[in-house]
């Protein structure tokens, strides 16, 4: 009777126990060396594995780093004490960190921008965005409802006269309006340092100012007023080049419309 | 012997395909379908790991447990074996051949507890192949055709949730459900193979 409870406890048991010596072993025998310059750094990051910084995860940026040759600064959670901290670990230069935020590319309020239709609806932005593209008469800009404020964990996104503005003191750069704008305005950019567009109108000059007097109208005297040739137009309409802009605001004053500035 | 291989190719591909005709490995087959690549990636991971947990399991089960009648032990012994051969293969792999590793990835952890590989291993014996004398080899062709199968059915799904990404699917059944319903109308389909072995062997 009690050999038929022993002997399958100790067959068991002993194929437990020799798997568990065999994985041991092969675990000391057999261990991948590991990097401990990667370990190191993957300690010294966040761990939110968002993958804002391209690569697959923490641990994808630490090998990477690790290998060399890749901005410290890539890491937008971990903010500018990362950088410090990398730069301690790796024994490099960190270069400058640029604090992201988002920025709406629009700046057609209720004053600038001319109305298409009276909505009446769910007030959302995705669900007025399927209303003849929002009841703003240009079909490129801010339609006004907030789906990017009420996305935001930060409370750092407010809707001041039927335009999106985001609080730069309060936005991580966590991109997640980004994802939520149904009109694809929102973009990250580095904060306090940069001229940015407020437009993302690329239709012409003059079809632009049918819809919105706060509108870019495409007319070159920024790209020809910017020493850096940061600032170029594509399809009527300016963008900054945001590695070459130096922030001197050369832009913004000769802006005919005033839908340049730099970003505070 | 040869008929004796084919007719369990084709029981494991097509009449009696894990995922489709015995409902194992589900969880797998519902979470990775989503795209092509992460579902070959994860059928070739759980093909593997099939076939090793036979090539382990069947002499554990042949020599040890039913000489000393405790074949009723096979379910637990055999998950302390498979979880114990799926870790020491990745630290092999992880080792020595590094690509590999980085293909399989996080599939070849997860597949570690895979209800498919449980199943496969105890269907050798439930299908009686170690009463011949090629039974080693029968079961390693049955987890083969298992894996191939689970693969083909997961190749198979991706196929049709590509579809759905594109299609306006009533509001109550988005998600989970018309993947549940699509997964069983492919499993219907797959009816139609009944009595494909018996008919080309005239057995």
């Amino acid at each position: 009777m009690i050999t038929s409870i022993v002997i399958p406890m100790i067959i068991v048991s002993g194929i437990g126990v020799l798997s568990g010596v065999i994985l041991s072993v092969a675990s000391i025998v057999l261990a991948t060396p590991v990097n401990e310059l990667q370990e190191a750094v993957r300690e010294a990051l966040p761990g939110a594995n968002c993958g804002a910084c391209g690569y697959a995860g923490c641990d994808g940026y630490a090998a990477a780093l690790a290998e060399g040759d890749v901005p410290l600064t890539k890491c937008i959670p971990g903010g500018a004490d990362l950088k410090d901290q990398l730069a301690e670990i790796l024994g490099v230069q960190a270069g400058d960190f640029r604090p992201m935020g988002a920025f709406v590319k629009c700046g057609g309020d209720c004053d600038s921008e001319k109305i298409k239709l009276e909505y009446v609806g769910c007030e959302t932005c995705h669900a007025a965005n399927q209303m003849f593209a929002g009841p703003g008469a240009c079909t490129y800009g801010c339609i006004g409802f907030g789906d990017c404020a009420a996305v935001c964990e930060y409370d750092a996104i407010n809707v001041v006269n039927n335009v999106a503005v985001v609080d730069h003191d309060k936005c991580v750069g966590c991109s997640k309006c980004i994802a939520k704008c149904p009109k694809n305005i929102i973009e990250l950019a580095p904060i306090h340092t940069v001229s940015a567009v407020a437009c993302s109108n690329s239709d012409k000059g003059a079809r632009v100012r049918e819809v919105c007097s706060a509108g870019c109208i495409g007319c070159m005297k920024c790209q020809k007023a910017c020493p850096e040739e940061a600032i170029t137009v594509v399809n009527f309409l300016a963008v900054v080049d945001y590695d070459k802009c130096n922030g001197c605001g050369l832009c913004a004053e000769n802006c005919p419309v005033s839908c340049i500035s730099v970003m505070k | 012997m040869i008929q004796m291989i084919v007719t369990i190719l084709l029981a494991g591909l097509f009449t009696e395909n894990f995922v489709l005709s015995k409902f194992l490995g589900i969880c797998p087959f519902i979470g990775v379908s989503k795209k092509l690549n992460t579902a070959v990636g994860m059928g070739v991971a759980v093909t593997f790991v099939m076939i090793l947990a036979t090539l382990v399991t069947y002499p554990i089960y042949t020599k040890l447990l039913l000489p000393a009648g405790l074949d009723y032990l096979q379910t637990i012994v055999f998950i302390l074996v498979i979880a114990a051969l799926v870790q020491l293969v990745e630290i092999i792999l992880k080792r020595y051949i590094k690509p590999l590793y980085q293909a399989l990835g996080i599939y070849l952890p997860l597949i570690t507890t895979n209800c498919a590989v449980l199943g496969v291993t105890i269907l050798n014996f439930t299908n009686d192949y170690n009463l011949y004398t090629n039974g080693y080899l029968y079961a390693i062709i049955n987890s083969l055709a298992g894996g191939v199968g689970f693969l083909m059915a997961m190749c198979i799904f991706a196929g049709v949730r590509g579809h759905l990404e594109t299609c306006d699917i009533p509001k109550g059944l988005q998600g989970l459900p018309i993947t549940l319903i699509s997964a069983a109308i492919v499993s219907m389909s797959f009816l139609g193979f009944g009595g494909l072995a018996e008919g080309i062997f005239g057995a």
